[in-house]
């Protein structure tokens, strides 16, 4: 719609300097006045910081070094609030300040691409919780209870420093650069800064890990749905529920999102109650009774179905239902946790955090535990969604710092929030739960024989302990369900329970989270498939150029089946693993969303490094050195460990001997048929762990020697758009400061036809 | 560029469901814009200060084009 700047626009701007227009208020705070404002501590802001600070020291001190019987939940959120206040206002500021010095006198893409669709400047606090809502799933919900494995305090300070440190600074540089760059993808910005081999193989390494990243997610929910009749019947009727309401939004009443959002969400409601209802028949519990296989074929299918099926009839929908729960179940959560301050029991470092070889993942504390929670303290995932969609939406280059970094601290405060509900349920049911069926032997007897077998102190479980849990959440069994999924729902709903509504609304608060995790992870393997497909698209279209137009059906249903066959493969893979599939998948999913990261911050260095911001690279080079050796340490002992439990090849190379050897029976595997299926997976995982950590390595150095080449020449070329003057204004953080205030009320007084730069239009 | 002027304008003041009407509207002015439900008022508004000449697409349109560019344009969402 007559958007693109005409040949006046492009000329002004190449002379490079933003010529504003005198006739406007300035777009921009003064420098002077900014820093001023920001250089001057009053008592009161000096007094409000000291407080900050003694809050988050003593509840650091109660988290971390007082060894009591318990501790309280409660800490845990004055440790993880304070701590990122202080990362927030101190260190992303020196991010800002010293590396990206972001410039308001600069138009957005927003502004200057500006076609009320796609480019849309969106006031600053909608598009955090919007950026938040998009970044935010399952994620950080499984990977901190998989990983409380060795104790909560591991995991809290990875979750909470990781974060300030490292996860929120890629997210805010990835926006920033992408924002200066009209919303450029990671993608586009590593072919351009990294050149032809590096571009590709971030490419292609980008690509593959999605696909495992899908699949892991995928398993997660199908560990969770596994012999739930409850579960199966709920989550399935999400599927008729968001096609109901595309048909509505499309047909019935257009635009009307807020209305179908809150018939959806009573019909989901209903659909948890009916569910139980339903369950509990015995025709409802032997019809809707399926075992994980049943279910892993179902979800390839509606993958597949999902991906190739119009936007509006069934992805647009689901994914305003997931939106609309995702905000009510992260603010109920976090009331919940404060009103009821759960009692913590469990150690900070458990038995298990000096050992190779836990139940829940296998691996030492270092590198395991970091790859285990990706999501909440740095996940490279959310390099695609920080570049390219939100950047587009930006209103001045100043709110880059609340959205990106703000952003990803909202979400790391999940993840401590779902580490809590994981850790207020006991001990003995956490490992009962999370062990693979190998060990627990899957009935209630054998697996509180074998949790009290492990020596953990205060452990003492009894099977009638296991039974009433399930009972209580209106499962058939709770023993084995591991996935992470399974164990959050317990902790949400004996956190909820004692809130809302007492022990006899346990079982509809246990499926309650079931669902909305299957929602989110459902939405990720829709819009991750559909992607995927895209980027397979594009890259076969450059060899067969007829594969370039999306709606060629035969190529998208080609490459659709693709994507669903390689994401499907490794389900299926996970699920029918002799060896329990999540404990030795999982590592996998951090492994490649941590090399994600790498990928990400090795191209932010480069175009730090383009800029000539040398003395600050630190800044992106820590956290890439640190997601570089973390992730390349894993790798290496998941394909060099000699232990089976840990290495792909060790594992593989033991079964093998053990079939060449005759035998019919090996460690977990009590078939030869079982046998060779761990022969097949581990090859399948080793071999996908070295192409993951070759195509990383290749990125890191070409990423390398452009920043060197940067640092020879004393910068480099610069990629950016070239800068246009603002004609808007918005405060930059939540609260406008005073000069902000000020600025605001001048504009307010401009007509708005005069804002308007019109010789930038048609 | 404001979602909750509007909302917050018409609403009495300094009376206690005066303030508890307005915080509502305003939470309720949020999350329909957190949820994308106002993109087809910022459509209009965009459409307006640009000063094209041709009529704006109507609200059906608008969430039909909308729709149809996903599908080609596909929107990543985390884990």
């Amino acid at each position: 719609m007559g958007t693109q700047p005409n040949a006046k626009g492009t000329e002004s701007a190449q002379s490079h300097v933003l010529e504003l227009d005198p006739e406007l208020p300035p777009p921009a705070v003064d420098d002077a006045v900014r820093e001023a404002e920001e250089r001057r501590w009053t008592p009161g802001k000096v007094a409000l910081w000291v407080a900050i600070s003694l809050l988050g020291a003593v509840a650091w001190f109660m988290v971390a070094l007082v060894r009591g019987e318990t501790v309280n939940a409660i800490w845990f959120v004055f440790a993880a609030v304070c701590t990122y206040l202080i990362g927030y206002r101190f260190y992303s500021k020196v991010i800002e300040r010293y590396l990206l010095k972001p410039d308001d006198r600069r138009a957005t893409p927003a502004e200057y691409k500006a076609d009320g669709k796609d480019y849309v400047r969106t006031d600053r606090n909608v598009l955090f919780g919007h950026h938040f809502a998009a970044i935010a799933g399952a994620g950080p919900l499984v990977g901190p209870i998989i990983a409380a494995q060795m104790g909560y305090l591991p995991g809290t300070i990875w979750i909470i420093i990781g974060v300030v440190l490292a996860g929120a600074v890629q997210d805010y540089l990835v926006m920033f650069f992408s924002m200066r760059r009209g919303g450029r993808s990671l993608g586009q910005m590593a072919r351009e800064e990294l050149g032809v081999i590096g571009g590709t193989a971030a490419l292609v390494a980008t690509l593959l890990i999605m696909i495992i990243i899908v699949a892991i997610l995928a398993l997660v929910v199908v560990n969770a749905l596994g012999e739930s009749p409850w579960g199966v019947l709920s989550v399935g009727m999400t599927i008729p529920i968001a096609l109901f309401m595309g048909v509505y939004l499309r047909f019935i009443r257009p635009g009307k999102v807020m209305e179908v959002s809150i018939i959806g969400f009573v019909l989901l409601m209903a659909a948890i109650i009916g569910g139980g209802m339903v369950a509990s028949t015995e025709w409802g519990a032997s019809f809707f009774h399926l075992d994980k296989t049943t279910i892993a074929w179902g979800i390839i299918a509606y993958g597949f179905v999902a991906a190739i099926l119009p936007v509006w009839l069934l992805l647009a929908p689901r994914d305003y239902l997931s939106t609309f729960m995702k905000i009510g179940v992260i603010v109920m959560l976090a009331l919940a946790i404060i009103v009821v301050r759960p009692e913590i029991t469990v150690p900070a470092f458990s038995e298990f955090a000096g050992r190779e070889q836990g139940p829940v993942f296998s691996g030492a504390l270092f590198p395991f535990l970091f790859v285990t929670i990706a999501c909440g303290a740095l996940s490279g995932f959310h390099a695609l969604i920080s570049s390219g969609t939100t950047p587009k939406l930006i209103e001045k280059e100043r709110q880059a710092r609340f959205i990106g970094y703000g952003g990803m601290l909202m979400e790391s405060f999940v993840a401590i929030m779902a580490l809590v509900a994981a850790i207020s349920i006991d001990r003995g049911i956490y490992f009962a739960m999370n062990a693979p069926a190998a060990l627990t032997g899957g009935t209630v007897e054998t697996a509180a024989q074998w949790v009290n077998s492990l020596g953990l102190t205060g452990v003492n479980l009894a099977p009638s302990d296991l039974a009433e849990t399930a009972r209580n959440v209106g499962e058939p069994s709770i023993v084995s369900r591991s996935g992470g999924a399974p164990t959050l729902a317990v902790g949400l709903a004996h956190i909820m329970q004692q809130f809302i509504g007492g022990t006899s609304m346990m079982a509809f608060w246990y499926h309650f989270a079931i669902m909305f995790e299957a929602l989110f992870i459902l939405t990720a393997v829709d819009a991750g498939t559909r992607v995927a497909r895209f980027m397979l698209q594009d890259s076969i279209g450059n060899f067969v150029p007829k594969f370039k137009d999306t709606s060629w059906r035969p190529g998208a249903w080609i490459c659709t089946a693709v994507m669903v066959g390689a994401w499907g493969a490794v389900l299926l893979m996970g699920v029918t693993d002799p060896l329990g599939g999540i404990n030795t998948l999982f590592p996998l999913f951090g492994i490649a969303n941590q090399l994600l990261a790498a990928i990400a911050l090795a191209v932010c260095m480069a175009i730090a490094a383009k800029q000539g911001s040398f003395k600050f690279l630190w800044i992106v080079g820590a956290p890439l050195a640190f997601a570089a050796v973390v992730t390349i340490t894993a790798s290496f002992h998941k394909i060099f460990s000699p232990v089976p439990a840990v290495g792909y090849f060790a594992n593989n190379a033991a079964f093998a001997k053990a079939l060449a050897d005759g035998k019919t029976s090996f460690g977990t595997a009590k078939t030869a048929a079982a046998m060779e299926a761990v022969v097949r997976n581990t090859m399948v995982q080793g071999v996908l762990s070295v192409v993951f950590v070759v195509l990383s390595i290749i990125v890191i150095i070409a990423a390398i020697v452009a920043t060197l080449k940067a640092f020879r020449n004393g910068g480099g070329h610069n990629h950016e758009d070239t800068p246009r003057p603002s004609r808007v204004f918005a405060p930059s953080g939540l609260f406008p400061t005073a000069a902000e205030r000020e600025l605001a009320a001048a504009w307010a007084n401009v007509p708005a036809a005069k804002r308007l730069d019109r010789a930038g239009h048609h | 560029m404001k979602p909750f002027a509007g909302a917050l304008a018409e609403t009495p003041t300094r009376s206690l469901p005066g303030t508890l009407l307005r915080g509502f509207r305003g939470f309720a002015a949020y999350f329909r814009g957190v949820m994308g439900a106002d993109a087809y008022g910022k459509y209009l508004e965009h459409h307006e200060a640009s000063g094209h000449p041709a009529a704006p697409m109507t609200e059906g349109q608008f969430w039909r084009d909308r729709m149809d560019r996903q599908d080609s344009n596909p929107q990543g969402r985390c884990c």
